[in-house]
């Protein structure tokens, strides 16, 4: 199971940086979305999969999965959220101030660089 | 802190208070207040002779840095008592003549004063200090004062243009110099001079001796203006006149003949030092004459001039270094060399800052210092005439002045050279003779040439822009004082014999001394019908007929092409690497997002594909992996075709909705990997952060919602597909190669029993590690004002 997630994230990695590279600046948003999923279960399966009963004592099993791997993605899911909610917030207010998306056309003019 | 400590820095304390001087004293002159100071300083280094031509030498010391082992140690022996007579001696001498020269009303003698003054005090801490990375210091006080001296009316463009020429090459000398510095600690432990002179042995044999040597050579040859870093003297000329005399001709220049003097008895074992130190001097005493006849500008003439009498007594010092292969000789020939240097060191300053000075009083009594204007001048000025041909008699080695003298000694230098039987000179040591009399033509050539073509021939009042008349007296007593020397110096060479030149020999060369020795130096005008004498009188000869002749063979000067000259390598690689700078980084940073991210994305992928090919590391072990359901088949597919569906779909509706899948998909994951906070988590926010998707998308403007397919690009996909294969890889070959089992054992363990609570998630994140629960929530704290802040604050509809 842990090779073909790994491979998983691997597709899921190739899907976000495809959509990185684009010009849309909603697709680039969508690529940093797929690239924390990509990350999170990267994390996940790096922890070993499927080695006992939900981390919940209440369950009196013999062995449980892995906690620690879990604390850390729901603190990245979190924050990745926050991050992903102010830079789609942040691209809304781009449209609203100058009218386009186009990464190419936000590049600035010579005289900004 | 010694006297001599104060005396060393007294000028650094006067130049803080010119300044004040000039600003309540307009009515005075402030050359006057600073007058005092070297006068003082000359006659208080004076009283060391007796104790150093006894052969003591005299030090104090002053903590610094002592936990770096950098104190302020200086100390007195015969050559820095020599350097230290030069520096004040003409810096009196140049201090009066300025107050003439430069007029009180039109000038900010204030600046010129500081940095003056401020050159004095780190020429003085170059030739007194004996920690290797004080005289650094010291060091690049001089390039940064003659900077600011050289570029003193900055208003001109020439200035500013030969300012930064010379900063930009001493400084690199300088830093070169410094990490010959270091190197030299790294060899022997310490930076003391007199210490690391004490270790030559242990150098000697060191592999990293001719690094060192190699980069200290660098620093003096780029200060001392040797061939091919001699192109920023002439254009130092912009300079005002006192300035190129003091500096240019007699102290700053000889810095690098001091440093190569200072350091002979560590690196003169080795015969790179011989050969480089010799032949780059005796190029540049060739070049620097040969090019000094065309030049049509005195100054241009006299910069070229002391280029080439450098390169005369940097191979003088090449030479000399002979002498330690040759110690068991009774009678050493090649110490002679030594002799020479010292003698036309000073020599040198004396001739050359007449001369400067005289060309300084012509310049400011007819507005020009173009040979080709001048002419006829001896009736107005003869005292300033007397003075030129004083000035450049002696520097075309004529009797009876001293310029004659060590010219002479430096011809029996140079025919020694030939004597010698190691590194092959008795085949190519032909050369140094060779060389050295051809120089020493055109030497006397250009020195007719300036006394010959400014002073007689025929007057051109037309071509003025002043009646000439003589200088005023003030102006006058400075060169004055050095042509006498001149001639004292001619006449009674002996009086410098014992008192400076042999202790300054006994510092260059301790060791070809035993406890208790001196050398004995014996300047004498005739020695007999020697090979030396034969080579001046041809040199007079040869010299007479080509200056009657120069009109006609000067025209071949014009052959030489431009565009090789070592100043058009200098302009071209200044500006070549300007526009380079300038043409990669327009090609890198091009402003596009995609380029930079391909630029990162590709540096990800080599380097840890790279990594993982060099280190082997790449293995897959199958035995501890997880079964697979068939749930987890199908969510597997789902996903994939998720993701493809957003990378491929046509409109970005699509796109949002299959990331929304993707998200859904992974929190079933979290339910099959049994992660149900995950899984809760995920659902929640995977929601509200689609709404916001789609918000964005609904407030698209009018033009940009027409939806567009993605313009497919190879390179991309394979930048995509690299980015996909490494983090595939990396995650198959770390979970192949676990090392050691997980800690989570000690949270099943403990988070009943000590925190009071059954979901080991929840406990982690709120108790054991609390601290990153809390800087998340500053996260979103963060997040949300940011995104408030964003939607409210709107500045430039308000106008700013």
């Amino acid at each position: 199971m842990e090779i073909v997630m790994s491979i998983v994230a691997g597709i899921l990695f190739m899907a976000a940086t495809y959509l990185m590279l684009s010009r849309s600046l909603l697709r680039i948003i969508i690529g940093t979305g797929l690239l924390s999923h990509g990350a999170h279960l990267l994390l996940l399966t790096m922890g070993g999969l499927k080695r006992g009963a939900a981390p919940l004592l209440g369950e009196k099993a013999s062995s449980y999965t892995d906690a620690l791997p879990q604390a850390l993605i729901l603190t990245a899911i979190v924050i990745s959220f926050g991050v992903t909610s102010f830079l789609l917030v942040l691209a809304y207010r781009a449209y609203q101030e100058l009218g386009t998306d186009d990464m190419d056309k936000l590049r600035g003019n010579e005289n900004h660089e | 802190m010694s006297l001599l400590h104060f005396a060393a820095f007294s000028p650094f304390l006067l130049a803080t208070i010119v300044p004040f001087l000039y600003k309540y004293f307009r009515k005075i002159h402030t050359g006057w207040f600073v007058l005092p100071l070297p006068i003082l300083l000359f006659t208080y280094f004076i009283q060391f002779i007796h104790t150093v031509s006894s052969g003591k030498a005299y030090g104090q010391s002053f903590g610094w840095i002592p936990s770096l082992n950098i104190d302020i140690h200086f100390y007195i022996d015969g050559l820095s008592l020599l350097f230290a007579l030069l520096i004040t001696g003409i810096g009196s001498l140049v201090v009066l003549y300025s107050i003439y020269y430069l007029a009180k009303e039109k000038e900010a003698l204030h600046s010129f004063y500081v940095y003056l003054l401020l050159f004095m005090g780190a020429m003085l801490g170059v030739v007194l200090s004996d920690n290797v990375i004080v005289l650094y210091t010291f060091w690049e006080l001089t390039s940064l004062s003659s900077f600011l001296l050289i570029g003193y009316w900055y208003q001109r463009e020439k200035s500013r243009y030969g300012a930064q020429k010379s900063m930009l090459i001493t400084v690199f000398g300088g830093l070169a110099m410094l990490g010959g510095f270091v190197l030299l600690y790294v060899m022997t432990g310490t930076f003391s001079i007199r210490e690391i002179i004490q270790s030559t042995g242990a150098i000697a044999s060191h592999e990293l001796v001719i690094p060192a040597l190699t980069l200290i050579l660098l620093g003096a040859f780029t200060k001392s203006a040797q061939f091919p870093f001699h192109i920023w003297l002439p254009d130092a000329m912009e300079a005002p006149t006192p300035v190129s005399a003091y500096l240019h001709s007699a102290t700053m220049v000889k810095a690098g003949i001091y440093l190569l003097a200072r350091l002979s008895p560590i690196f003169a074992d080795t015969s790179v030092w011989f050969i480089t130190v010799s032949a780059v001097g005796i190029i540049t005493l060739f070049w620097g004459s040969f090019s000094a006849v065309k030049q049509t500008d005195l100054k241009g003439i006299l910069a070229f001039s002391t280029i080439s009498q450098l390169g005369l007594i940097m191979s003088l010092i090449g030479v000399g270094s002979a002498a330690l292969h040759y110690e068991f000789l009774e009678d050493n020939i090649y110490v002679v060399a030594i002799t020479a240097a010292v003698f036309h060191l000073i020599n040198h300053a004396t001739f050359k800052g007449s001369l400067f000075m005289v060309v300084g009083i012509v310049d400011h009594e007819t507005g020009t210092r173009d040979i080709r204007k001048l002419g006829g001048l001896m009736n107005f000025m003869p005292i300033t005439f007397t003075l030129a041909i004083i000035g450049c008699f002696s520097m075309a080695g004529l009797p009876p002045f001293n310029g004659f003298l060590s010219k002479e000694m430096f011809f029996t230098g140079m025919v020694n050279v030939t004597k010698m039987d190691i590194y092959n000179m008795e085949t190519w040591g032909v050369l140094f003779p060779a060389l050295a009399w051809i120089a020493s033509v055109f030497t006397f050539v250009y020195s007719m040439i300036i006394v010959f073509k400014t002073f007689t021939g025929r007057y051109q009042p037309e071509k003025l822009e002043k009646k000439p008349h003589e200088a005023p007296i003030g102006m006058l007593v400075p060169p004055i004082i050095l042509a006498s020397l001149v001639i004292i110096f001619g006449l009674f060479p002996n009086l410098l014999a014992h008192s400076i030149i042999e202790p300054a020999m006994a510092s260059i060369m301790p060791s070809l001394l035993t406890a208790g020795e001196k050398y004995y130096v014996h300047i004498s005008f005739w020695h007999g019908w020697t090979p030396e004498l034969f080579m001046t009188i041809g040199v007079i000869g040869l010299g007479i007929l080509l200056f009657l002749t120069v009109q006609k063979w000067s025209k071949l000067y014009g052959f030489f092409p431009q565009k090789l000259t070592l100043n058009s390598f200098y302009d071209k690689g200044l500006s070549a690497a300007d526009k380079g700078s300038n043409t990669f980084m327009r090609l890198v940073m091009t402003g596009f997002i995609r380029d930079y991210l391909v630029i990162i994305f590709a540096f990800l992928i080599l380097l840890v594909l790279g990594t993982l090919w060099v280190k082997d590391a790449f293995i897959v072990d199958f035995s501890n992996v997880a079964s697979i359901g068939v749930y987890e088949i199908i969510l597997v597919l789902v996903i994939i075709l998720a993701a493809l569906m957003t990378v491929l779909s046509k409109s970005r509706l699509t796109a949002i909705i299959s990331l929304g899948i993707v998200g859904y998909s992974v929190a079933l994951f979290f339910v099959l990997f049994r992660a149900p906070d995950l899984a809760l988590t995920q659902l929640v926010i995977e929601t509200i952060s689609t709404a916001l998707f789609l918000l964005c998308f609904y407030h698209l403007p009018e033009l940009q919602k027409r939806s567009k397919k993605l313009t497919f690009r190879l390179t991309n996909f394979l930048i995509s597909l690299g980015v996909g294969l490494v983090v595939t890889l990396v995650a198959l070959s770390s979970h192949s190669a676990k090392l050691f089992d997980s800690i989570t054992q000690y949270f099943v363990d403990k988070s009943y029993t000590e925190a009071g609570g059954k979901n080991i998630v929840n406990v982690i994140l709120v108790d054991f590690r609390g601290f990153d629960t809390l800087f998340e929530i500053t996260v979103l704290g963060i997040a949300a004002f940011g995104i408030y802040a964003m939607i409210k604050l709107r500045l430039t509809e308000k106008g700013e």
